[in-house]
């Protein structure tokens, strides 16, 4: 059984996504700011928080587009 | 402290549910034995999806962090907010790098990240040094879970002076060692519900009822603002300025590679069912990052609301804040939630402590022949010892020194990245030159760390992770996290290192891993059955 299955990969060109929520969050210069304001928040605290939501987005399509196809 | 009275009757009582969950944990999930490290101090190798995010998220998020965060926010302002960068970047840095540690250790029945290293590398030598790293590492990290606890006892009125003043300090981690013993990691899995849906209530409450009782959001970062103007150093705020941002973000990319290398992270991760369980949780474990991000925040409501700290502890100032905005009754939930959340934390990592020692000191070279029933025993043993050493630590030290351990404790545990996360993906470096660069990290490391100086901490040494490039000769008065460039360091001897040991024909340690092992999921054969069956 072992020896029919192709060989396993994670490769897969959806990973490259994942650069994206690393990278992003470690460039100050999008962020050190106080305006705009949102809430009251200056810029740095709420976009640094919103990058949460996009670290998340990030690795979600990655699962699911990477999920192994294999029925249960 | 009778005016704290209800506030201590509500944390006694939640602490003593919590402690008889932890009993009540060995029969959850109920194994046919505990004794073996699979059962004991993975927990089966079984926890879905659920109880992994419980789980990972009450490991890694501590009642540490929960405190020292917004304290840091408190003293230094933006600088503090590292936090949410570092957990915003780990998720998708590790996603890939974690289901290859997790399916070899499948395969290969590896309980620790030294075991990963032993079979990888063929060095019995070199996973020695990453289980004294991991060990060293997580031991200031355990004493520091009680300064998360202290911190709440002095604001409730119970620790911090008279006789038997660190009475209820120990009493509290005798329970968490007893139920430790007993029960292993299935102990701080349950507990993890807990404390995680406290500290959600808890904050949810907090962000809104502290910001309206104060005037908006807007006061909040004003008045912070205006304090930060006031003080002398320059270098606060609440935006970074032109010198502090390469700290900033090195600092967030080297915590954030630093964090899986803590065994008490792998534990969690190995302790999942399956791949598809890591692969979910990383994508919902950021829930926590957002909790951190807004719990950070309570640093700034302090400055507003005008929350002193008790003494020079800064770390008092979150459970201060609660102790002044919230009725008694909630302030006492409050309280239960930074105290139990201290114990998830310190119960995995003492866990994960022990099994280093089992398995990569105590059986590689004292007993190779142990069975899994004696490495169980050896590791319930040693997990109470390490919580002997942690508590000792903080009684008879000032804390302050496990808060500089701390800090070296993540410098530290950087130096493992080479064996271990590119050991996960290449095999290219020699073990000679994996342990060249490891004295070189380690050595360069302490050498930065130790040139750091911390006028607000009266520190001429170990005073913090910013070094300052000018000390290099650089022009500049930019700062860069230590770590970094004791990485940096590290990976350049790594390198030479492992031309040298070819060029000059070192013989090299065998891998035994093969490729396919790195995808092997749930169900997968392990070696024990491939070597049973000869089909390898």
């Amino acid at each position: 059984m072992l020896d029919k299955s192709p060989p396993r990969t994670d490769r897969s060109p959806w990973n490259w996504l994942l650069l994206v929520p690393i990278a992003i969050p470690l460039m100050p210069f999008l962020f050190n700011a106080f305006e705009p304001r949102l809430l009251g928040f200056p810029l740095f605290y709420w976009l640094q928080l919103a990058f949460i939501i996009l670290g998340v987005t990030s690795t979600t399509v990655v699962y699911q587009m990477t999920k192994r196809r294999e029925g249960r | 402290m009778s005016e704290h009275l209800t506030e201590i009757v509500i944390f006694t009582v939640l602490f003593l549910v919590v402690s008889g969950m932890g009993f009540v944990a060995s029969r959850w999930r109920r194994p046919d034995n505990l004794a073996s490290l699979n059962e004991w101090g993975l927990g089966g190798r079984n926890f879905g999806s659920w109880v992994t995010w419980f789980l990972i998220g009450g490991d890694l998020y501590t009642a540490y962090t929960f405190v020292a965060v917004p304290a840091l926010l408190f003293g230094a302002g933006a600088t503090g907010f590292f936090a949410v960068p570092y957990t915003v970047v780990v998720y998708p840095l590790v996603f890939l790098v974690l289901i290859r540690l997790w399916s070899v250790s499948h395969v290969h029945n590896l309980v620790t990240p030294a075991d990963f290293v032993r079979v990888r590398f063929g060095s019995p030598t070199l996973a020695l040094l990453v289980a004294i790293t991991g060990i060293v590492a997580t031991m200031p990290y355990i004493a520091l879970q009680l300064v998360g606890i202290e911190a709440v006892l002095k604001t409730m009125g119970i620790a911090g002076s008279g006789f038997l003043s660190d009475l209820p300090l120990i009493i509290a981690f005798v329970i968490l060692a007893a139920y430790t013993y007993q029960s292993g990691l299935r102990a701080p899995a349950l507990i993890a519900f807990v404390k995680d849906i406290l500290i959600y209530i808890v904050i949810l409450v907090a962000i809104i009822y502290i910001p309206a009782k104060l005037g908006g959001w807007e006061v909040i970062f004003g008045k912070a603002q205006e304090k930060f103007d006031k003080t002398v150093p320059l270098t606060d705020g609440t935006i970074l300025n032109a010198n502090n941002q390469l700290q900033y973000i090195t600092l967030a990319l080297g915590s954030a590679l630093a964090l899986f290398l803590y065994p008490h992270s792998i534990t969690g991760v190995l302790a999942s069912r399956n791949r598809g369980v890591i692969k979910r949780n990383m994508s919902a474990l950021p829930a926590y990052s957002l909790l951190l991000g807004l719990i950070a925040l309570l640093g700034y409501m302090a400055i507003a609301a005008g929350t002193k700290p008790i003494g020079t502890d800064n770390n008092t100032v979150v459970p201060n804040l609660f102790d002044q905005m919230f009725p008694d009754w909630f302030a006492g939930v409050a309280f239960a939630a930074v105290g139990i959340g201290a114990l998830v934390p310190a119960a995995i990592m003492s866990i994960a402590a022990a099994n280093l020692f089992t398995r990569n000191i105590y059986r590689e070279y004292f007993r190779p022949d142990a069975t899994d029933a004696q490495e169980a025993s050896v590791s319930k043993i040693t997990s109470l010892v390490v919580k002997v050493g942690a508590v000792l630590f903080i009684l008879l030290i000032d804390p302050q020194f496990s808060i500089d351990l701390q800090l070296i404790g993540g410098v530290i545990i950087l130096q493992t990245l080479p064996s271990v996360a590119i050991g996960l993906y290449t095999r290219w470096f020699h073990k000679a030159g994996l342990i060249a660069g490891w004295i070189a990290g380690m050595g360069g490391g302490m050498l930065l760390l130790y040139n750091i100086e911390n006028p607000a901490i009266k520190h001429a040494h170990f005073g913090g992770s910013a070094f300052q490039l000018s000390k290099l000769g650089l022009d500049t008065k930019m700062t860069i996290y230590a770590g970094f460039l004791a990485l940096l360091l590290n990976l350049v001897v790594a390198v030479l290192g492992t031309w040298i040991a070819r060029a000059l024909k070192t013989p090299d340690g065998v891998d035994g891993t093969q490729p396919d092992h790195y995808f092997a999921d749930e169900g997968d054969p392990r070696v024990k059955d491939l070597e049973v069956t000869g089909s390898t």
